[in-house]
């Protein structure tokens, strides 16, 4: 059996050289002489084929330099060969069966050949199909991203013949997934169109939708003279939004079935022309005023036949009624268009779903945002009680501080390292001075705090805009936080996005851990709930207020740090987040860090949903947010998570 | 006697901790009724519910001739109905002489219009005056509130309270930072004011309660322990388990 | 019962007789009918800082005496301009295109004169169709009349949601602020029918008014002295009674008013309608003497500024804000227009233009901490005024209040 076939592989192998020999690729252009030399892009193509389906193993090599205008023709026997130019108009030829230099020829004893683009575009293509079994992985994954940049109906066969005898199963899936999309296109068969439609029905790629939607486009057109066989997808009333009242007059005009209707603009040009003396159709033209008055002059001057007809009956929305109007889709087959119908709305639905889960990463990712901007303000207004509207500004702060460490070392990585801790010293000295000089004595006058923080406020943002100038500066990520984390082509998220989501569960567990589990937190919560009673056990409260708020400031700037990294750092960058730092707070209820949590969960969602259905308009998002969170708080009034009881306080 | 209050199988918590548990009470037209109870009964509660400050949770609160139901109500629906309310911290408008802080409290109408139209006339000036008298206060009335000491100011509050006239006084401690001779003071006009009103004082001191000389309600972890006379309740072997000692 | 009133309030009576005598002396001096010594630009500011002068009045109603401190007055202060200005530019643009139109040769109609005018409107947000907003633009006596409705109906709106459910504080400054921001951004949309950030702008040109700016300027400073003339004695005559009575009970101990009987929501919405209002017609006098009014005047810092004047100045105390406001603005148009030499500290050159914010924020940060009854304080020391002591009870009733025993301490 093994014999028998080694025997028959023999056989064939020798039958194909045997083939080969007879026909040399010359001998093959020489056939095709006249069409080459034409160089026209309707006839090329024969010659073409012919080279590319002679099995040579030189075909690719001629092509390759036909389409880079390196074949030249000997002026006295016709014969092709590989030019190379050299100095002096002198032309280097080489055989292209053997390969061997025949030696230098003047310029003017030859003739170049210069395929124009459409003949270059067609051995390109007539390319693709060497390309596509090309030894090289590289050059077979090039040739497929070329199908797919242009793809045409050519291409269809070659890919075919190619995928059985793909070595790489990555390739192989890929040219056998580019094999139904090029199917479904361009198959002169509708049942094969139709089976790689459904067999790839649901496919989440963009190249899916970039195929199928072509198939679907359709255009609007006169019902009358159609041809029976049109694809006809539904009927079209003129003044749907599909089709505007004068788009299907425009169409009755071009078809001859209505005359051109002066507009009121050119209606008055005419009146204007037709006017004599201070009159037009013997009315004063002082009377024009109204719009009535000027139809009335118009209409008297289309009776004298001095201007094109025109009442108000032959309205164009009135004329259009009389006619019926159709969407045809381009692509003739009902079959297919009625499969990829159904396959895009499949493939929507899930595009649908699984934008709704991008949007959920995104939401989560501007929560984190939130929660990392608002877990200073959750410590310093929901556990102390302590208004500080100059939060924002130990925001900016550490980004500041996160730019300035950035000047100094320059690798991203090592100065992140570097600028999260001093952040947090820098700002965490800012906020004990603040809280010495400023806060510690307007302990029980949280609007005068407010009021003495916004000056401090005011004045910090102004000195950020005296050192560092209004224009933005950069905090540039460490190169290992570019790019994005791709799931499909409709789910991705940045790396730096789930750092933030990390940083904030840190934070999280941080401020847990702090509150819960230190000597420090539990002071801190001793004093805010008990002062007096605090003081009396030996805890000194001005200490621990002080530590808090230096805590809580601390937050602030490595949030800057943080933030930073995204956004814009400029004098401005604090007050961007205060106002949503606030209602964070104020929404999850103050006092309990889950709340913030809640709250920020609960802001973030809303806004990128509110972005969702308004995508146009950033601003508009956050008013009716705002407005959403007034509204919020007339229904809990304390937040998501409530203190309740008389502990609760007023 | 008709009722003027009553409140039945009243409830309400505080996460988990029952505040109040099924509590029962009523107090007649002209009557004096004193609260006692240790910390924590439920007094101030109590009266929480009845003046609208706190929502229970379920029960009865109703009021008046045609029992009307007072948990609907806002405090300020509640205090108009006729319901005055004095805290255990003296809470007087500091910053205003005696005579805006009583004239503010004067029974009369409470719409913005109305007050912002309103000019006193000499029957309320002369009420002023009357009630300044009464709580010996006569000599102070271009004072600011927050000059008087902290008696004149208990007293003040009291004259407040009088001032609006209420059908139902609820006062919380009045005796509360007193020396003798003012708590001798206030029981007078206390006294003097159950005759025409019902009043409902919570004290902790024994002594200033038997001064009333009125029925005693007993509050023990949100519900009545006993009532009766001073003697009575005195006498009750759970009332002095639980609140007087031995 | 008028004679009474003054006579128990002699500020009132010197305030009237100060502004007037301003009022006259600026007018002597002014370029338009006087004898030229003040510049017709210094008349508009002087004009502008009166109506600064009329919103930190409302302001010290609804925060020095209701306790309630309104991050959001400017809002209802630039409303009140858009509202104008509405009129203005409409009325116009219209005069204007009327007159182009009139070149023609045919009688313009009406709905081209509309178009034209919609073009030349919003030609700067690429839409020439008139917003719903603009209904009532053609006539001035209903956008006059909504200089007063709008802000009041928002202050309405949002009042009753904020106050109906018990927001103190500074929940409630927050929550004035967010609204604030809301209407700021709102309008900094193109397609909020308001032109965008562009505003409104040429507001100074009254529409067929042929007198020059010298003479206009002063017209709009005596209606700005006259509006402040009103609005204070409004604000004094309702702060003397009763009323002003209940209201400084609410801003010391909202919960011992509601147990009087007075409902507490009923009377901030009343003052926080009112104030707003009167931050409405403000705006309204404002904005036609800046000439533009655009969403960057409502942001909220420029509500916060309100409340620093009225605390520098002095809050509690209608002459307090006035001073406050007259007294900050002016410095600070005098420290940022350019006006001060540079002073050269070393290396260090201090730019007032540049370094004037922060002055004035941390002589803010001086002012609440060490002078909390602000310029104001000064005349108690002059008449030798104590205050009681309020033990802690501050202007405004909060969480804060309830921990006073240990504040003291």
């Amino acid at each position: 059996m093994t014999r028998l076939m080694i025997a028959l592989t023999a056989l064939f192998l020798l039958c194909t050289q045997a083939m080969a020999q007879d026909a040399t690729v010359q001998s093959v252009l020489q056939a095709h002489r006249e069409t080459i030399e034409k160089g026209s892009r309707k006839s090329i193509g024969a010659a073409i084929d012919a080279i590319a389906a002679s099995g040579l193993p030189q075909a690719q090599d001629v092509l390759q330099v036909w389409a880079a205008k390196e074949m030249w023709q000997r002026g006295g026997d016709g014969l092709f060969f590989r030019g190379v130019e050299k100095t002096g108009r002198q032309v280097e030829l080489f055989d292209f069966d053997s390969g061997q230099s025949v030696g230098m020829l003047d310029r003017d004893d030859l003739e170049q050949i210069k395929p124009n683009s459409g003949v270059r575009a067609l051995i390109g293509t007539a390319l693709v199909q060497f390309q596509l079994s090309d030894p090289d992985p590289i050059r077979r994954a090039e040739a497929l991203d070329a199908i797919q940049r242009s793809p045409a109906a050519e291409l269809l066969a070659p890919l075919r013949a190619s995928i059985p005898a793909e070595p790489d199963p990555a390739l192989k899936d890929r040219k056998m997934r580019v094999e139904r999309l090029l199917t479904m296109a361009y198959d002169p068969d509708d049942q094969a169109r139709i089976t790689a439609i459904e067999d790839m029905s649901g496919d989440l790629g963009v190249d899916m939708r970039a195929t199928l939607n072509p198939l679907l486009v359709t255009r609007i057109v006169l019902a009358e003279g159609l041809p029976a066989t049109a694809n006809i997808r539904r009927e079209v009333k003129p003044g749907d939004p599909a089709l505007g009242l004068a788009a299907a007059y425009d169409m009755l005009i071009a078809a001859g079935l209505a005359q051109p209707i002066p507009d009121a603009e050119a209606r008055k040009a005419l009146l204007i022309e037709h006017a004599a003396d201070g009159l037009v159709a013997g009315i004063p033209l002082h009377q024009l005023d109204t719009q009535a008055a000027r139809d009335a002059a118009y209409v008297q001057l289309a009776q004298a036949g001095l201007v094109p007809r025109w009442s108000t009956a032959e309205a164009p929305e009135v004329v259009v009624t009389r006619h019926r109007f159709v969407e045809v889709y381009n692509e003739p087959s009902a079959a297919v268009t009625e499969a990829a119908e159904q396959a895009l709305d499949e493939i929507e639905m899930r595009v649908g779903l699984n934008q709704a889960f991008d949007l959920g990463l995104d939401a989560l990712s501007l929560a984190s945002i939130y929660f990392l901007a608002a877990i200073g303000l959750a410590i310093t207004f929901g556990v102390m009680g302590v208004i500080n509207m100059a939060h924002g500004e130990f925001i900016m702060m550490g980004a500041y501080t996160g730019y300035m460490v950035q000047q100094v070392i320059a690798d991203h990585t090592l100065s992140i390292l570097v600028a999260i801790p001093l952040a947090f010293a820098v700002t965490f000295a800012a906020g004990v001075a603040m809280e010495r000089l400023v806060i510690r004595h307007l302990y029980n006058r949280p609007l005068e705090t407010l009021l003495a923080t916004f000056g401090i406020s005011i004045a910090m943002q102004q000195l950020a805009k005296n050192i560092f100038g209004t224009q933005a500066r950069p905090l540039t990520a460490p190169g290992w936080l570019d790019g994005a984390w791709v799931l499909n082509d409709v789910v991705s998220i940045s790396y730096i996005r789930i750092a933030i989501f990390v940083l904030a569960l840190i934070f999280l567990g941080l401020f847990l851990f702090i509150m819960r589990r230190t000597r420090l937190g539990l002071e801190t919560r001793a004093v805010t709930q008990n002062p007096r009673m605090a003081a009396s056990m030996g805890i000194n409260p001005d200490r621990i207020n002080m530590l808090t708020f230096g805590l809580g400031s601390g937050i602030a700037g490595i949030a800057g740090v943080a933030i930073g990294l995204f956004a814009k750092v400029t004098s401005e960058l604090g007050s961007d987040y205060i106002v949503q730092s606030f209602m964070t707070v104020v929404v999850g209820g103050v006092g309990n860090i889950w709340g913030t949590l809640a709250g920020a969960a609960m802001i973030g969602t809303l806004q990128k949903g509110i972005e969702w259905l308004n995508p146009s308009n950033t601003l508009a998002a956050q008013t009716y947010m705002i407005i959403f969170i007034i509204i919020f708080i007339q229904f809990r009034p304390r937040g998501i998570i409530a203190l309740r009881g008389r502990a609760a306080g007023d | 006697m008709s009722t003027l209050l009553e409140v039945s199988g009243v409830s309400v918590s505080f996460d988990g901790f029952k505040a109040i548990n099924n509590l029962s009470f009523r107090i007649g037209q002209a009557e004096m009724r004193a609260v006692i109870g240790p910390n924590g009964a439920g007094k101030t509660t109590f009266m929480d519910i009845v003046t609208g400050k706190t929502r229970p949770d379920e029960g009865r609160v109703l009021w008046g001739e045609r029992s009307q139901s007072l948990l609907g109500m806002s405090e300020a629906q509640i205090a108009r109905a006729g319901i005055g309310r004095k805290f255990q911290k003296p809470t007087v408008f500091e910053d205003q002489s005696v005579h805006e802080n009583l004239l503010m409290a004067l029974k009369g109408r409470r719409g913005p219009w109305a007050v912002l139209f309103y000019r006193p006339a000499a029957a309320d000036l002369a009420r002023v005056d009357e009630l300044a008298a009464e709580i010996g206060l006569a000599d102070h009335l271009a004072r600011k509130a927050g000059e008087l000491s902290h008696g004149q100011k208990q007293w003040l509050e009291i004259g407040m309270l009088l001032a609006q006239e209420p059908r139902l006084l609820l006062v919380d401690e009045p005796a509360a930072g007193m020396t003798p001779a003012e708590r001798e003071h206030t029981t007078a006009i206390l006294v003097e004011a159950a005759k025409t009103r019902a009043v409902v004082v919570v004290e902790h001191d024994m002594e200033f309660v038997r001064r009333l000389s009125c029925k005693v309600t007993v509050l023990h972890e949100g519900a009545v322990l006993a009532e009766g006379s001073l003697d009575h309740v005195t006498a009750d072997q759970r009332v002095i388990d639980v609140y007087l000692g031995r | 019962m008028r004679d009474s009133f003054v006579a128990r309030h002699p500020s009132v009576l010197i305030f009237l007789a100060l502004l007037a005598l301003f009022t006259l002396g600026v007018t002597v001096l002014a370029e338009g009918f006087g004898i030229g010594l003040i510049s017709t630009s210094f008349v508009k500011t002087l004009g502008k800082t009166m109506c600064l002068c009329l919103i930190a009045v409302a302001m010290d109603l609804i925060w020095g005496y209701c306790g309630i401190l309104s991050l959001g007055h400017f809002a209802f202060f630039g409303l009140g301009g858009y509202m104008i200005g509405m009129w203005l530019m409409y009325e116009r643009t219209r005069l204007i295109v009327e007159g182009s139109l009139a070149q023609g040769a045919l009688p313009p109609t009406e709905q081209e004169i509309v178009a034209a005018i919609g073009t030349q409107i919003f030609g700067v947000v690429g839409s020439s169709e008139f917003p719903l907003v603009w209904a009532f633009a053609d006539s001035l006596a209903l956008q006059l009349a909504l200089v007063v409705l709008v802000p009041g109906l928002l202050a309405l709106v949002f009042g009753w949601l904020a106050f109906r459910s018990r927001v103190t504080g500074v929940y409630l400054s927050i929550l004035t602020q967010a609204m604030t921001l809301a209407l700021a951004l709102y309008l900094f949309q193109n397609d909020s029918g308001l032109r965008g950030n562009n505003g409104l702008s040429g507001l100074q040109n009254l529409p067929g008014v042929e007198a020059p700016q010298s003479v206009v300027s002063l017209w709009f400073f005596w209606a700005s002295a006259l509006a402040l003339a009103l609005g204070y004695l409004l604000a004094a005559w309702i702060v003397s009674g009763k009323f002003g009575s209940v209201i400084r009970g609410i801003r010391d101990n909202e919960a011992r008013v509601r147990f009087l009987g007075y409902s507490v929501e009923i009377y901030k919405l009343a003052v926080f309608t009112l104030t707003a209002c009167i931050a409405g017609i403000a705006g309204a006098l404002y904005y036609p003497q800046a000439g533009i009014v655009n969403p960057a005047e409502i942001a909220p810092i420029a509500s916060i500024y309100l409340a620093v004047w009225v605390a520098i100045g002095g809050r509690g105390r209608l002459y307090g804000a006035v001073i406050g406001a007259a007294f900050v603005s002016l410095v600070s148009s005098w420290f940022t227009g350019g006006q001060i030499p540079d002073l050269a500290l070393g290396p260090l050159t201090i730019r007032w233009v540049d370094w004037w914010t922060i002055v004035l924020g941390l002589s803010f940060v001086l002012v609440t901490l060490f002078a909390p009854s602000g310029i104001g304080g000064l005349f108690d020391l002059w008449q030798g005024r104590r205050h009681p002591d309020r033990h802690g009870a501050d202007l405004g009733p909060n969480a804060g209040a309830l921990r006073e025993k240990e504040a003291t301490e």
